[in-house]
């Protein structure tokens, strides 16, 4: 299922998409499917999945550190094709948030149909961008799967355009210039980019990096069609180390908070 | 000089999808585009590479010489096999290391672009110092990640960057090594790209950053092309230079790529031995993968997590290798062969005893590999790039061989 009828579904109803990301893994594989599931629960339309990575270029310390655990902890990429079966069981699309040499050492053509036959909806690729992507673009138009590029607030016109002319799904606009979990984006600073952008394509533009709030994710409603969260739902499970009720609860309350802002 | 060896204009080496290319976040694609055309504007700019040679020449002391090392020919277990070994002595290059070239030339660029400030990653901080240097000399602000072992392991160097003006940042990430370090500065750089330039510290990473390495270092091989046949009246029988991620041995081999007749090879760190898993024998014992933005050799597991590496030298360090030497292998061009840590030790000491050098242990496998090549193939004019001094190292030996107490010592 393509992320985009989430989207569409939430256009119906006046309000921006809210889009949840956890690193598959982390705390653990059951911990993180369970989480997850309260955060479908509790009012995420799309959920993106990370793919836990050694090199995570985009992502702050706080993604990296759930990460590494999961990775010390020996989660694999099959683990990560096992989350996204159960959670896209849900009914929600469930995109995969990964680096590009896991894909390749599994295989492109092997990844892009386990995904598929788990229900996955597509990818959202940090590190790989259209003009680098041939047999990623070939593997996904093949099995009709979402291919989220990213545009940034130093991107070209031309780049935009080459980058949302590749792009399904949806197009992930980075609202800051920086990696995930520092500094605070805002719709000042991102307005320009998601109209940049939206001057190319009809292709919904959500909002990731550095959105943590439900004031923020109110305010960049406003501008895009969706709102993309990460470190802070990490922040909130990493908060409750060794209380999984406790943190299960937090999870819910935060993205209680966040969909409300994308409501306002 | 072009060579049929060299990137097209998207960064491919050894065609379209084979190793290099830019895999990198959309956040960075316009500042290495912007790279990109300002670096070729400046190699086609008479006043830039007049300067970068005046600067190469008064400052950096550079052409470094080619010594013929006849005390090391005539050493126990080599003596009688004929081989001349000639030392191109990058060592002796202000700051004590080939690094130098490569920064003098990445920092007038930084200035021509008109930026103020520089961040570089470094692993055993010869890079890192070779950056705090061209930045206080021309002016920039200076920040040098470098990992939390290395900074250990290289203390002196991390005095030496403080003393230059250059803030050194420990990161603590990952196998807290050169990797880590440059997860760290890339991190830096998509956060403050309009104001600061990534001085890449090897002929890896994403395009444009092998090519434009190599186009400031390029000139260790030209130069002893030109001495070895000056000195010999003959190209040399093979060239050897030690592979992290290969900026020296790039730079040396660039000079002969397109001489069949001279071998090549690069002698990467087989640490405790490839067999034992403990190694940066990366194109030897590596796989293809992505890694810091290039397709490439790479050290990692089945699902392509990055293995993390090991060398007793800090320089050699690093899982992943310039993608140029992953095609030159591919080709065949290029022969890889792994040396241990205890090799290259060896090789240190007895390089200081027969010529009173003591080389860099990066050096010290690029010695090691030649002295195992003049035994296999007697007869041999082989040069050798001696990429930097042994200063830095020193803590290292001392532990190796025991020194600094009374007595005879290694």
């Amino acid at each position: 299922m393509s992320t985009s009828t989430a989207f569409e579904k939430a256009r119906a109803e006046g309000r921006a998409t809210l889009v949840g990301y956890l690193p598959a893994g982390f705390p653990d594989v059951a911990g993180s499917i369970a989480a997850l599931r309260v955060m479908v629960e509790a009012g995420c339309d799309v959920i993106e999945i990370g793919l836990p990575y050694s090199d995570p270029v985009m992502d702050g310390p706080i993604i990296q550190a759930a990460a590494q655990q999961a990775l010390d902890a020996g989660v694999r990429t099959t683990d990560v094709l096992r989350v996204v079966e159960a959670v896209a069981a849900t009914g929600v699309p469930t995109l995969v948030m990964t680096y590009w040499n896991p894909i390749e050492r599994y295989g492109v053509e092997r990844f892009a149909q386990d995904l598929a036959d788990a229900g996955g909806a597509g990818l959202i690729t940090p590190d790989l961008t259209p003009d680098f992507a041939p047999d990623w673009i070939a593997a996904a138009d093949a099995r009709d799967l979402d291919k989220v590029f990213l545009v940034a607030p130093s991107s070209t016109d031309e780049r935009i355009a080459l980058t949302t002319a590749a792009s399904r799904g949806f197009v992930y606009a980075t609202g800051i210039m920086g990696v995930t979990g520092t500094k605070q984006a805002t719709a000042a600073g991102v307005a320009p980019l998601i109209a940049r952008t939206k001057a190319t394509t009809d292709l919904p533009v959500g909002v990731g990096v550095g959105v943590s709030t439900g004031a923020q994710a109110a305010d960049l409603a406003s501008y895009a069609d969706g709102v993309i969260v990460g470190s802070a739902f990490v922040r909130t499970l990493l908060g409750h180390p060794d209380d999984r009720p406790a943190g299960l609860a937090a999870l819910a309350a935060l993205t209680e908070e966040l969909a409300g802002g994308v409501r306002a | 000089m072009s060579s049929t060896y060299d990137a097209d204009t998207f960064g491919w080496f050894g065609g379209t999808g084979a190793f290099g290319g830019r895999f990198m976040p959309e956040a960075l694609m316009a500042a290495l585009d912007e790279l990109d055309v300002a670096w070729r504007g400046a190699m086609a700019d008479p006043a830039f590479t007049a300067e970068f040679e005046r600067l190469l020449t008064d400052y950096a002391g550079v052409p470094s010489m080619l010594y013929d090392a006849t005390r090391l020919a005539d050493s126990p277990g080599v003596a009688g096999t004929g081989t001349r070994f000639l030392l191109k002595r990058e060592d002796l290059n202000h700051t004590g290391a080939h690094k130098i070239r490569n920064v003098l030339g990445q920092a007038l660029l930084t200035q021509r672009m008109g930026k103020t400030r520089v961040i570089a990653e470094t692993g055993a901080g010869q890079h890192g110092v070779a950056s705090a240097t061209a930045a206080a000399y021309l002016g920039l602000d200076c920040t040098v990640y470098m990992g939390e072992v290395d900074t250990e392991r290289q203390a002196l160097n991390v005095a030496r960057m403080q003393l230059l003006g250059a803030e050194v940042i420990p990161v603590k990430s990952g196998s807290r090594t050169l990797k880590d370090a440059i997860n760290e500065a890339l991190r830096d750089w998509v956060a403050t790209v309009d104001e600061t330039a990534y001085l890449f510290g090897t002929a890896a990473g994403p395009h444009p950053f092998p090519s434009l390495v190599l186009s400031f270092v390029r000139g260790i091989g030209d130069e002893a092309r030109r001495q070895c046949l000056e000195l010999t009246g003959a190209l040399p029988d093979a060239v050897a230079a030690c592979v992290g991620g290969g900026s020296n041995a790039i730079g040396l081999f660039a000079g002969f790529l397109d001489d069949p007749e001279v071998a090549i090879y690069g002698f990467e760190p087989g640490g405790d031995g490839v067999e034992t898993g403990r190694h940066a024998a990366t194109i030897f014992a590596g796989s293809i993968g992505v890694l810091h933005g290039a397709r490439t050799y790479v050290l990692q597991d089945e699902d392509g997590q990055t293995v993390e590496s090991h060398s007793i030298s800090a320089g050699l360090d690093y899982p992943g290798v310039g993608p140029q030497h992953s095609a030159l292998a591919a080709a065949g061009r290029a022969t890889y062969l792994p040396v241990t840590d205890a090799e290259a030790m060896e090789a240190m000491a007895l390089l200081a005893r027969t010529e009173g050098i003591i080389a860099a242990i990066e050096s010290a496998h690029a010695v090691a590999g030649a002295l195992r090549l003049a035994k296999e193939r007697p007869g041999q004019t082989i040069v050798v790039n001696l990429s930097g001094r042994g200063d830095k190292d020193m803590g290292t030996a001392m532990d190796w061989f025991h020194l600094g107490e009374a007595g005879e010592g290694a």
